[in-house]
């Protein structure tokens, strides 16, 4: 049953958006990761997960905000069955350490889709907050990727339910890591500049 | 029933044989040749020949199916050759409705009018109806920054990919005889294989002779030696295969030199569109050749001028 409404969910993703993968920097591999990438649209989520390849999908989770997946039964259902993602809660209101439970992913030897923005854009990419710095931080061996989901602006921009089924790619680039000395601010405009950089590649 | 037509198994059988000719000299090729380019060209080659097997059994399998399937499948083909098109074509925020109609309600029309038989509607939907409406629904999002530029891409788009590609399918509303034992789906499958056998035949005759380059700016890999070569094979096979059509061999061998000629400006045009936009395939969507567009360009081309043609002289 989870199965097939993940082959269902992805199957008509992929119709809708394409959801091709290339990667530039580095190879799909199984291993500890923090995949981060510009944030455009609800099917971000959706559309990284299915560009990964199927056997590094059960051990990869994105980033979820509790405030939409958590919304509705089947955004939740959509979020937790297909998509393995880990729902996060953006209000600050919780208890505890909003990043306790990716701590705890990562400590696992599981990898993570971030999207550091933490809101929507509409084709630009947003300064970076600064979970990504904390993560790299507690875990400085553990490799983090570059990712701009290309075209995603277009396909169901901010303020419309539409979608135009236009073929959406991720870019996967070369892996970054935290310098030991490097600041919050510094490295975190490195990392937009990272993915920024896949954004501007020559055609 | 398409399938017990004699000519429709025959064209078809030889069709496999082609291929597995093909297949075969792929086979060899791949042994002998050693030099780098030499292998990638091989390994191009191969990858081709396999997308062909797949396309000429989908095709082959619709047209068996009978004509709802080959419409569907020519929907298909136009949606996903316009997702192509508009996902290199820059657009802004302020075309988002006049992209989602024509992704879902003109490409399902403009078939659907196939079905229904409905040739004054399918013939002026687009150039009429969706040339009118969708400007006008652009412009209620009060965006005029490159206004004209993003609208005619937009038109463009749906008069290349749908319209023109329509035409194709089309040509099964056509009445052109009598004669019950030839399907109007056998014109269909002429036109394509008149078109695809010029595409293959020029790339090939170019690959072994090709030396004069005929349009350098435009696509490099286009010789002079290539259409000659391509059109004549084209021609040559158009004229043998008059009886899947209402022509006699020589108005046959007319016909195919029509589509000859505007399949290779179809291609010759895409490939500058290509080029301005930056661009060297459409897609990756078939191995080998690149994205659906890249291998319907000749035939959106060809498939309006030679139904036009057709309905004109030779529709009873």
């Amino acid at each position: 049953m989870n199965a097939l409404v993940r082959w269902l969910v992805l199957g008509l993703v992929r119709l809708l958006a394409g959801a091709q993968a290339n990667w530039q920097g580095c190879t799909p591999e199984r291993r500890p990761r923090i995949y981060f990438a510009n944030h455009t649209s609800h099917l971000d989520t959706v559309v990284i997960v299915a560009a990964l390849p199927p056997e590094l999908r059960s051990e990869t989770h994105p980033v979820a905000a509790l405030d939409y997946w958590g919304a509705t039964k089947l955004r939740r259902l959509i979020a937790t069955v297909c998509l393995n993602a880990v729902l996060l809660d953006r209000s600050g209101r919780g208890p505890g350490d909003p990043l306790a439970p990716l701590v705890d992913l990562l400590s696992r030897g599981h990898s993570l889709v971030l999207f550091p923005e933490g809101t929507r854009g509409e084709g630009t990419v947003a300064p970076f907050r600064s979970g990504l710095f904390n993560l790299a931080r507690q875990f400085p061996d553990i490799e983090l990727v570059p990712v701009y989901l290309e075209n995603l602006h277009r396909i169901l921009p901010k303020g419309t339910m539409l979608i135009v089924p236009l073929i959406c790619t991720s870019w996967f680039g070369a892996p970054i890591r935290l310098d030991p000395d490097e600041s919050r601010g510094a490295f975190l405009g490195r990392a937009r500049g990272a993915v920024l950089a896949l954004a501007e590649r020559p055609a | 029933m398409m399938l017990a037509n004699p000519v429709f198994q025959r064209v078809i059988g030889g069709i496999f044989v082609l291929l597995a000719v093909a297949s075969f000299a792929g086979f060899v090729l791949q042994r002998r040749v050693g030099s780098p380019g030499g292998v990638e060209t091989v390994r191009n080659l191969n990858a081709r020949v396999r997308a062909w097997w797949v396309m000429v059994v989908l095709l082959g399998g619709a047209m068996a199916l009978g004509p709802a399937a080959t419409v569907v499948l020519f929907a298909l083909i136009s949606f996903m050759a316009l997702r192509e098109f508009v996902t290199l074509t820059p657009t802004r925020r302020g075309d988002h409705r006049a992209l989602f109609l024509s992704f879902f309600v003109v490409v399902p029309l403009q078939f659907v009018l196939i079905g229904v038989n409905w040739y004054g509607l399918f013939a002026v939907l687009i150039p009429v109806y969706v040339f009118v409406i969708l400007p006008a629904i652009s412009v209620l999002a009060g965006d005029t920054t490159d206004f004209l530029a993003r609208n005619a891409k937009v038109q463009w788009g749906l008069w290349l990919c749908v319209y023109a590609l329509s035409c194709a399918p089309a040509l099964l509303l056509l009445n052109t005889s009598a004669d019950r034992d030839r399907p109007p789906a056998l014109l269909l499958l002429y036109l394509l294989i008149v078109v695809q056998l010029s595409d293959v035949f020029q790339y090939v005759c170019g690959k072994l002779f090709g030396r004069t380059k005929l349009a350098p700016a435009v696509s490099p890999s286009k010789t002079v030696e290539g259409l000659v070569g391509g059109g004549v094979i084209a021609v040559g096979v158009g004229m043998l295969l008059h009886a899947m059509t209402p022509f006699a061999p020589w108005q046959a061998a007319a016909m195919s030199l029509l589509i000859v000629v505007a399949g290779f400006f179809g291609g010759l045009v895409l490939s500058a569109i290509k080029r301005d936009l930056g661009v060297k395939d459409w897609g990756r969507t078939i191995e080998g050749h690149g994205g659906i567009l890249d291998r319907v360009d000749s035939v959106c081309f060809a498939a309006p001028l030679f139904f036009h043609v057709t309905r004109f002289w030779f529709a009873v």
